[in-house]
């Protein structure tokens, strides 16, 4: 299946390759740089190259370019899920994946990836295992490590691949039993110039953060199950119950892990959380255009908008742009066009606002489009679907946990045409 | 932190050498000329007894080998270290062990003995990761010790031991392919495994190893449907894939009827008229019989659809998109909608996933439009979206635009066309251009909406709108002569060549449309003719000669000058054109007749060109698959089969088991009740209580699944459990009058109406229509989900909740025929027991219960309630045949004949006798059959080698043969110890069939059913009438009875009235009822009657009746 990996840096240099079967030269990664090359952004370039020997499959997180080299027929989604998977473990272990991070922990890396894959398949990929095999390096295990000479690898044997729930590992203690869920909703929506709907949706996941004792067998139940259109679960999570009674039935993975995520029926009537009036122009044969956005909450159940940030990516006719704004601040990046303005919170009396003109390059034609807007934004304590957990039950322990949940709505891809 | 430092000591070596990346590594601190001695501090710490230098060592090595770096020389201070007590010292030796065995082959065999000890260690993980090691070193001389370790592993008492068995294989196989035939043995034994651990990892290895026996899987089917849900997800993508394959060579297409019902059908009519056995025409009516036979899932395919289904579900997109596109090549296109929900839910995932989706999506939206039209605006594009998935989009909206939908799409695409990103602007165009010719209403607002795209600034835009434009006016030029003229106008402007050349290629098609503009778009491009591309200058010599054929007079001096400058151009196309045309079109003495057909030739009406969806088509590879997204064929690619023709025999995935023995009096009717009952059972459900149906309760169960291990118990067990739970809430329906006994009498004929008719949609809709006759007829619809929630409700908690009462069934079923003590049986039966030629190792107390059970339905009275009344032939005066002439066979004569009894060993297979005498005087030996050569679907049981006939003596042996009922001949060699022969066995259409027994009500019921089912198509399809005059010895009831009774074998069925005859009987292979009525009427006349689903059976019969009668 996956023969090797190479780790590319944006600059495209290749700074780590593992070979799980014979070793393919670097060479082969040429293919993929060319592509690079032709492709104007770096997600631009395709997740699958052929080349005559082999198909490179590749994705792009945090600056990085994972390329996988595969030698025969495999399903690209089941390579490139498995590079996210490794993306993801990355960031699990080391806070951030970074080439730097990548770099200072290549003997880690290297025994997660020799862990995670045997002969190019997948051997052990959840967290929990490989947890128990490779112990992350914290900033105390690292010294004290230096000074003992002891190591990051378990001592145990890995337990947790033999058991039925390869998820969670045996003798877990905590004295703070604990468990929180976070139900986070993202909309992602498309507004046209008018400030109609064109379209709009709402896709949610439940995170959890489990710390508790032994083995306790947990359910969630929603007042409002039938708002869930479509769903995933975490292995966990028994299936049949769910189809059954609309009940989350689980034993936890110990730790971080998303329990849910779930999209909300279409049917549904999207409720709008912000709107812009804007006013954006180019007159021709003018070098000043005028630009002025305003935003304000729209519906939010009353609670406020907050960690506001709109970007706009400008045609590449303006030259650069003198704004005033009423709240926040903004940077326009000349090189890349970029606008961004960091608004914070809205005050509903007070509705922020930006505004001034724009400097054309003098004799280029007036551009067609007038730029889209992007908003980005959180509403705490609120699922804008309405979704809410009705009751949380822990079996098979004797404590009282502290269970918490917390509600969440944030601003997915949200666009503004104007 | 020491790799790290490793790191960080490297790049201070970089700065001072000057030398970014390569030549030094970072123990030497980037003195490159120290060379040789440069791992020495690496080798002294290596050697030292400290584990922490070990450890340090190791980690600064391992570092080299992330950056690429060569650490080979270290290998023997390396693999010393193997059996080192500290364990990442160890782990790290491992992978530079790995790493580098392949090139350092002899120090490498050091290590060896480790991992054998680590081989025999009590700790399971120890022992697979020794395995795993050992395995990974590719070094030739060790594979007989790794065949050897893989084979002990492979029965280890660890599941995860064996798992890490399974992913040696592959390894071991690209080290040496000649191991196949081991290695597959392995597999064999890995794949019966029943860890869900295993199962991933061996199905991988299988795929690696030997896609192709797919025979391997037949007995493990079942199980790895069961077990899938509870295998990791990426073995559960490998399964998922696998079982595709496996799935389109074994089952029916599901979704064939429908397509071809109307047409096989007027074939099979037509057939039949001129029938006279005329070998092409039977083999169209066979298969048409074929594609005619109506539809009923096997209950095996659903199985795989159901326990799929709740994998939509899973986290990992890859196990989404393996089920995506298992239902989309497999189930009914009924139920392939369920999984577009869930791949609009991967276009939230990372632009890489989206990336793959919307390729398969844009493949199945050619195929299944409605599936993803409600997901429409999912796939609207922002401007933020990378341009690759954009363009994807793109094909995926063109190909869902619909007359319905179109004023939005359009909406749409008019604010994409004023994109920043001109790549994706181009295909919206493009893509705008497809939907006028897709959608005729719309074609004219499309056509201005480009034509207003002629004045944009950008020229990329006006080109790829000229373009488009181009092939739109083709398809009705006449009407916009304005358009063209305003097309003519651009040729000053526009510079992109793609676009002057299909502008001037316009112009010249449509010369008349434009007479007066047309020698002046010349003039100007004569004018410019040396400075175009290649591809202009081609379309102005094309528009030279077109202008020169309509208006000569204003454009001959014009045509010359063009042509004479193309005679003289760099490019030998230009020139061969300009030759070409000019011996075309100017008339000499010498050009031949062609410039006659000059105008002709040029100005033919050429077809308005298709716009076509890249993505068609592409369904011919498995989607989700590389080759699929590639659309050329990756190394490795298994092909997707074509669905048969025709099934192939179920039973090969029964796996049997020790426990049925005390079953087998019910085995023999149950056998075939069950297939036949099942099959409602399960399209029932699934048709009326659609996407919510809860998942099985085999794997609920699945210690019970297992205990009981195969077919019987799963089968026997969860099957009679649903079964009575469906006829529960039938029966419910029917007031609960009827005793028991009718219930599951009752079973039967209903299954076979159902299995007759084909679509679950119409079983369900007859169903009803019956009941309807007994109750009042009024709001189908809900009683029909009442009906369905609560046989689905009881189901659910008899399967569920005691499966305790489960077992306890099978029990008191099995009661009826308690004692029949195993040996006894065995003993009578092994000695004329024929084995199964399968190449699967059965063992053999199955067979002989299979056989068995069919040998003593006949004498089980106990169970008479429960079997479907299958009767021994009342009639059986057989005929004998011809099968080798004692000339042609050389003394050896050979003859055959239909026994009428059922073959004890297939009930689908038709008993054929087959009588051998030896006519010479010297011993014959091995008599045999060799290469059988049959039609697809049909199968042939041979009869055992006849060792020896001696001189003038006669032996009689029995072959079963599956016609599959279709008359086509069986043809075979039949070989002596010297000899070959070709002979083939051709069948009678009345020996297709079996004998049933039925009352006269029941007769009439299923008379009306065959008559209703055809209701659906044609009138009367199922029903063929003749009139005829009876021969003359054919006065008395007896004679009738017995000519019917010998042409075919069929029994009589009990009428009231005098003047009527009725027998029923059923095909072998397929079960379908075939029934008989023969009403006589005054004098010789007659009337006869024949009602078989299957038409061609139908008309022949009739015809053999009839002439057996008219005599």
């Amino acid at each position: 299946m996956i023969h090797s990996l190479f780790l590319v840096n944006s600059s495209g240099d290749i700074f780590l390759e593992k070979h799980w079967k014979s070793v393919v030269s670097r060479s082969v990664c040429d293919y993929f740089f060319e592509a690079q090359e032709r492709a104007s952004e770096p997600e631009n370039v395709a997740p699958v190259i052929p080349t005559p020997h082999h198909y490179l499959i590749s994705v792009y997180r945090h600056k990085i370019f994972f390329v996988a080299v595969i030698q025969s027929e495999v399903p690209p989604l089941f390579v490139i899920e498995f590079l996210h998977r490794v993306v993801d473990t990355f960031q699990d272990y080391f806070g951030v994946c970074s080439e730097a991070a990548v770099k200072d922990n290549v003997v880690v890396v290297y025994e997660l990836l020799e862990e995670m894959l045997d002969n190019g398949f997948p051997l052990a990929t959840e967290s929990n295992i490989l947890k128990e095999l490779i112990k992350p390096p914290t900033i105390l295990r690292t010294v004290v490590n230096t000074i003992t000479g002891s190591t990051n690898v378990g001592e145990q044997l890995p337990t947790g691949q033999l058991s039925v729930v390869p998820w969670r590992r045996t003798g877990v203690k905590y004295t703070n039993n604990e468990a929180y869920f976070d139900v986070v909703e993202e909309i992602d929506a498309i507004i046209d110039k008018s400030g109609s709907t064109v379209t709009a949706e709402i896709q949610g996941v439940v995170d959890a953060s489990v710390k508790l004792t032994g083995m306790p067998d947990l359910t969630l139940s929603f007042v409002n199950p039938r708002l869930l259109d479509d769903v995933s679960f975490h292995p966990c999570v028994r299936f049949k119950r769910w189809e059954a009674e609309r009940i989350l039935s689980f034993i936890p993975p110990d730790g971080n892990f998303r329990l849910l995520s779930y999209h909300v029926s279409s049917q549904n009537l999207v409720a709008i959380p912000v709107y812009v009036k804007h006013s954006i122009s180019f007159r021709e044969g003018s070098s000043l255009g005028h630009f002025e956005i305003t935003i304000g909450p729209k519906q939010t159940m009353g609670k406020a908008v907050e960690g506001v940030l709109v970007t706009s990516q400008m045609p590449k006719a303006v030259l650069n742009m003198n704004l005033t704004c009423t709240q926040g601040a903004y940077t326009f990046d000349p090189v890349t066009k970029m606008l961004s303005w960091d608004v914070g919170k809205i005050n509903p009396q007070k509705l922020p606002s930006l505004k001034g003109s724009m400097s054309l390059q003098t004799g280029a034609s007036k551009p067609d489009e007038n730029p889209t807007i992007n908003i980005q934004c959180k509403i705490q304590q609120l699922a804008l679907s309405g979704l809410k957990v009705n009751r949380l039950d822990m079996y098979g322990e004797k404590y009282k946990p502290f269970k918490g949940i917390k509600y969440m709505t944030k601003a997915g891809k949200f666009q503004v045409r104007t | 932190m020491s790799a790290g430092s490793a790191y960080n000591d490297e790049k201070g070596g970089s700065s001072n050498t000057g030398e970014p990346e390569y030549g030094h590594d970072p123990a030497s601190g980037g003195i490159f000329s120290s060379d040789y001695k440069r791992h020495d501090d690496l080798k002294e710490m290596l050697d030292s007894n400290k584990d922490s230098l070990k450890l340090e060592a190791m980690k600064r090595i391992v570092a080299m080998i992330a950056r690429g770096k060569n650490a080979s020389d270290l290998f023997p201070a390396v693999v010393k270290n193997v059996a080192c007590k500290n364990i990442e010292v160890k782990k790290l030796v491992y992978v530079y062990l790995v790493r580098y065995a392949e090139e350092q082959q002899d120090l490498a065999l050091l290590s060896i003995s480790t991992f054998q000890r680590g081989l025999k260690d009590p700790n399971q993980l120890i022992r697979a990761s020794a395995l795993r090691v050992l395995s990974s070193i590719r070094v030739t001389i060790i594979v007989p010790i790794m065949m050897l370790a893989i084979k002990e592993a492979a029965s280890d008492m660890s599941p995860y031991v064996r798992k890490t068995a399974a992913h040696a294989i592959p390894k071991l196989y690209s080290l040496d392919p000649d191991q196949k035939d081991q290695l597959i043995e392995v597999i064999e034994k890995l794949l019966a495994d029943k860890t869900t651990l295993v199962a991933g990892s061996v199905v991988m290895a299988f795929e690696e190893v030997c896609p192709e026996r797919i025979d391997l899987i037949h007995k493990n089917y079942r199980k790895l449907c069961n077990l899938l849900i509870d295998v990791e997800e990426w073995g559960q993508v490998v399964i998922i894939n696998m079982l595709t394959r496996y799935a389109r060579t074994q089952f029916l297409n599901p979704n064939h009827n429908e397509s071809l019902l109307e047409e096989s059908a007027e074939k099979a009519f037509y057939g039949s008229d001129e029938e006279e056995t005329e070998e092409k025409d039977e083999k169209e009516e066979v298969a048409a019989l074929a594609k005619r036979k109506p539809y009923v899932m096997d209950p095996d395919h659903r199985l795989l659809l159901r326990n799929t289904k709740p994998l939509l579900q899973s986290r990992n997109a890859a196990v989404v998109m393996a089920v995506a596109q298992l239902y989309f090549h497999l189930a009914p296109k009924a139920e392939v909608g369920v999984i577009a929900k869930a791949q609009v839910r991967l276009m939230r995932s990372h632009s890489e996933v989206q990336y793959v989706v919307l390729q398969n999506v844009a493949t199945m939206s050619i195929k299944r439009r409605g599936m993803f039209e409600p997901y429409l605006k999912s796939f609207y594009i922002r401007s933020t979206d990378p341009t690759l998935i954009k363009v994807l989009k793109l094909e995926v909206l063109t190909n869902l635009a619909n007359e319905t939908n179109i004023s939005t799409i359009l909406r749409e695409f008019q604010t994409y066309i004023k994109s920043m990103d001109k790549d994706f602007v181009a295909a919206s165009i493009q893509a705008i251009g497809r939907c006028a010719t897709n959608i005729g209403e719309v074609r004219d607002t499309c056509l201005n909406g480009l034509v207003q795209l002629l004045s944009n600034r950008d020229e990329l835009v006006v080109a790829e709108s000229v373009v488009v434009i181009k092939k739109l006016l083709q398809m009705q030029p006449a009407q916009h002569s304005d358009i063209i003229k305003h097309m003519a106008k651009l040729t000053d402007n526009i510079q992109v060549p793609m676009a002057r050349a299909s502008i001037l290629w316009l112009i010249g098609e449509y010369c008349e449309h434009v007479p007066k503009i047309a020698p002046d778009v010349l003039r100007k491009m004569a004018k410019s003719f040396t400075n175009e591309e290649d591809i202009v200058k081609l379309q102005i010599i094309n528009l030279a000669a077109k202008l020169y054929l309509t208006n000569s007079k204003q454009t001959k001096l014009l045509t010359q000058y063009v042509l004479n400058l193309a005679k003289y151009d760099q490019n030998y196309d230009i020139r061969d054109r300009a030759r070409f045309i000019r011996q075309l079109i100017v008339p000499t003495e010498k050009s031949g007749v062609l410039s006659k057909y000059a105008k002709k030739l040029f100005l033919a009406l050429k077809p308005a060109p298709v716009f076509e969806s890249p993505f068609k088509d592409r369904d011919h590879f498995q989607l989700g698959s590389l080759s699929h997204l590639l659309n050329a064929k990756a190394t490795g690619y298994q092909e997707l089969p074509a669905w048969p023709g025709m099934a192939p025999d179920p039973s090969v995935r029964n796996v049997e088991v020790k426990e049925a023995v005390p079953e087998w009096t019910r085995c023999s009717s149950r056998e075939k009740r069950k297939e036949k009952v099942e099959k409602p059972f399960y399209s029932d459900s699934e048709g009326e209580s659609g996407p919510t149906e809860s998942a099985d309760s085999e794997s609920e169960l699945p210690s019970e699944m297992e205990s009981g291990g195969g077919s019987e118990s799963e089968e026997g067990g969860s099957g009679s459990g649903s079964e009575e739970s469906d006829e529960g809430s039938e029966s419910g329906k029917e007031k609960k009058k009827k005793p028991e006994k009718i219930k599951v009498r009752k079973t039967l004929p209903e299954s076979a109406e159902s299995e007759q008719s084909g679509e679950e949609e119409k079983s369900v809709r007859k169903r009803k229509e019956r009941k309807a006759s007994s109750e009042s007829s009024s709001e189908e619809e809900e009683e029909s989900s009442s009906e369905s929630s609560s046989s689905e409700s009881e189901s659910e908690e008899e399967s569920e909740s005691e499966p305790e009462t489960k077992k306890k069934k099978k029990i008191s079923l099995s009661k009826p025929a308690p004692k029949l003590p195993k040996k006894e049986i065995s003993l009578l039966d092994l000695d004329d027991f024929i084995p199964t030629p399968s190449p699967q190792v059965t063992p053999i107390n199955n067979i002989v219960s299979n056989s068995l059970a069919t040998d003593l339905q006949g004498l089980s009275l106990t169970d008479s309630a429960l079997s479907p009344t299958m009767i021994s032939p009342s009639f059986s005066s057989v005929k004998t045949y011809e099968l080798l002439h004692r000339i042609t066979g050389e003394g050896l004569a050979v003859e055959y004949c239909f026994s009428r009894q059922p073959y004890s060993l297939d009930p689908h297979m038709v008993a054929v006798q087959i009588q051998f005498s030896n006519n010479t005087d010297t011993e014959a030996k091995s008599l045999r059959i060799q290469e059988p050569k049959l039609m697809s679907g049909m199968r042939m049981q041979e009869f055992p080698e006849i060792e020896v006939l001696a001189p003038g003596e006669t032996v009689t042996v029995v072959m079963g043969i599956d016609f599959c009922d279709s008359t086509q001949a069986a043809n075979f060699q039949l070989c002596t110890q010297t000899r070959k022969f070709y002979v083939s066995i051709q069948p009678p259409v009345g020996e297709l069939m079996m004998p049933v027994f039925m009352s006269e009500n029941e007769f009439k019921k299923e008379q009306e059913q065959l008559i209703k089912l055809s209701m659906g198509h044609l009138m009367g399809m199922n029903e063929i009438n003749e009139k005829l005059t009876m021969g003359e010895k054919c006065q008395s009831d007896h004679a009738i009875v017995q000519r019917v009774t010998s042409a075919a074998n069929l029994s009589r069925v009990p009428c009231g009235s005098d003047r009527e005859y009725r027998f029923a009987a059923k095909t072998v292979a397929s079960g379908s009822l075939v029934l008989v009525t023969v009403v006589t009427k005054e004098g010789m006349a007659a009337q006869l009657t024949v009602n078989c689903e299957k038409m061609v059976i139908g008309t022949m019969l009739v015809k053999d009746i009839l002439q057996a009668l008219s005599q």
